[in-house]
């Protein structure tokens, strides 16, 4: 059993966190991203083919002021890789273009190719976790 | 509501030595982006970097400044 705090929101966002080797924290989801901050750390993310777990923080404040409070970030979104914050939008978008992504996600970025287009709901992987449903 | 000119001297404030270039994006006074080359950033990686630029605006930042977006270098 892990540590566990009288927080249940925070508790679940850490699971999450340590559950799924890739996770990203946004606004909106995969498919109907609500910011284009969002928006653009997905399609990066589904360039490069890579399985990710999606959060959306929307449905409830507090899922945001919590994982904000784990991370010591302050925007949104947020990818964690095998349990350590990446990074937002600028960050990701930056070791997307430089390489950096892929290999800390340990994909095969073929450069110069243009990223495939995904199947119809291939690579994301459904929301692991019902954040919103133990906000009581 | 602040300006870039307010964004980028908060930053130059805390950040001695640093130069920061800040544009308003979307002219709307509340998405920012900011490329910030500071001595600071020495030996540490962009989380790190960004963290330091956040860290000047606090609670601010998704609050009054909604976006703050950043690209972090190293003199």
């Amino acid at each position: 059993m892990s540590e566990q705090t009288d927080n249940p929101i925070r508790d679940a966002i850490s699971e999450a966190i340590a559950d799924n080797p890739t996770i990203l924290f946004m606004k909106g989801t995969p498919e109907r991203p609500a910011c284009g901050f969002s928006a653009r750390t997905v399609a990066a993310l589904q360039s490069l083919g890579a399985p990710f777990a999606a959060v959306d923080i929307l449905p409830d404040p507090r899922i945001r002021q919590e994982l904000s409070a784990i991370s010591s970030w302050p925007t949104i979104p947020q990818l964690f890789v095998n349990g350590e914050l990446v990074g937002g939008c600028d960050i990701v978008t930056e070791m997307y273009e430089s390489g950096e992504l892929a290999e800390a996600l340990g994909v095969d970025a073929t450069e110069g190719t243009a990223p495939p287009a995904a199947p119809e709901g291939a690579p994301v992987q459904a929301a692991p976790l019902g954040i919103e449903n133990r906000l009581g | 509501m602040p300006t870039p000119e307010d964004i980028k001297t908060r930053i130059e404030a805390a950040l001695p030595g640093a130069s920061a270039d800040v544009e308003d994006w979307t002219g709307g006074g509340d998405h920012f982006r900011a490329t910030v080359v500071a001595e600071q950033f020495q030996g540490l990686n962009r989380i790190e970097q960004h963290r330091l630029v956040y860290d000047v605006f606090g609670a601010e930042i998704g609050g009054p400044i909604h976006a703050l977006s950043l690209k972090t270098q190293v003199p």
